[in-house]
């Protein structure tokens, strides 16, 4: 088993994703407008769509962006709706432990859910090259700019975004994450402990804590309940 | 510990947020090179992802106007039925605005 880089494997990759990009603009455009919405300029949504690249947890920040941004509170929230990144990475690990070090942490860097599952089923399949994970982030990253860049404008032309709902896109969207997977009592008993964590947080702890609370809850819960017999993937 | 919200303020944020997460892309294959990630480590990990969302959810739904707490119930069932996280969020969008025109 060997792995390598190049780019005829990249640009395949990158065609390969292609016919997800619509709906990766969508989303993009989604994350615009909500961003616009919560005060963010346009430059400072692109930036973050740019080097974040990471849907839930931009959508998250935006909850927390306030006239003070809680430091703190962004860190954790961020670290735990991205920490599934290290358990995707991981399961690469044999894989791309063949690349030289410098496009090993290069080509982490456009790890994301869609082309990571694509690229893990290369893997599976005994594919050597590591093209699908790199061309395919490149095709996620310039669709998810794109629709940044359309919400930015669209977003930018509305003067009552409520009139419209579009200030319910955040929690919609990520309410559409959660719900997404697989729902039964693994998941399920966690989310009812993160809850009860998160309004026990709002009550009594200080303020934007409640996300950091709620998230160590439902890990803790998770983690006491008993294995199941399957091992699941990574949830979106 | 917080920020103002000055454009330095809120590009020190945006760059602490790519850093955690380049370091969330990289960490898996950092760590794996020197110890396995275990299957209670994997537990913690793939709870605590649904869990943050549920937190962040929460206060939206208890504090929200009712515009806000449809679209929720909107996208929650549209997601059971369907499954496409695009079609949900349209849902919402669509029953916050349709409450707001009613109530205005």
């Amino acid at each position: 088993m060997s792995a390598r880089l190049d780019w005829p494997g990249t640009l395949k990759g990158l065609k390969r994703m292609a016919p997800l990009s619509p709906f990766v603009i969508a989303f993009g455009l989604a994350f615009g407008v909500a961003a616009i919405q919560r005060g963010l300029s346009g430059l400072e949504t692109l930036l973050m769509s740019g080097l974040v690249f990471a849907g839930a947890s931009q959508f998250a920040a935006l909850e927390l962006w306030g006239p003070q941004i809680p430091l703190v509170a962004l860190i954790a929230s961020t670290f735990a709706i991205n920490a599934r990144h290290l358990l995707m990475g991981a399961a690469l690990y044999p894989w791309l432990s063949h690349l030289p070090r410098r496009q090993r942490y290069a080509s982490l860097g456009l790890m994301s859910d869609s082309n990571w599952a694509m690229a893990a089923a290369d893997y599976r399949r005994g594919e050597t090259n590591v093209g699908m994970l790199v061309g395919g982030g490149i095709a996620l990253w310039l669709a998810w700019m794109l629709g940044t860049l359309l919400g930015v404008v669209f977003g930018s032309g509305i003067s009552e975004p409520e009139r419209f709902g579009l200030d319910v896109i955040m929690g919609c969207f990520l309410l559409s994450m959660l719900v997404g997977g697989k729902l039964d009592l693994g998941v399920l008993v966690p989310w009812v402990a993160a809850a009860l964590a998160a309004l026990a947080a709002l009550a009594w702890l200080p303020e934007n804590s409640h996300v950091i609370v709620g998230a160590l809850a439902g890990g803790i819960a998770g983690l006491l309940m008993p294995p199941r017999s399957k091992p699941k993937e990574a949830s979106p | 510990m917080s920020l103002p919200l000055t454009p330095l303020g809120a590009f020190l944020a945006i760059l602490s947020m790519a850093l955690v997460t380049y370091l969330t892309r990289s960490g898996g294959v950092l760590v794996m090179s020197r110890i396995p990630i275990g299957p209670r480590v994997e537990r913690f990990i793939n709870a605590m992802a649904g869990s943050v969302l549920v937190a962040v959810i929460t206060p939206m739904a208890l504090y929200g106007d009712w515009g806000a707490r449809l679209a929720l119930v909107a996208t929650f069932g549209v997601m059971l039925t369907s499954r496409k996280p695009l079609l949900g969020i349209a849902a919402g969008i669509a029953t916050a605005a349709g409450w707001r025109l009613i109530q205005s």
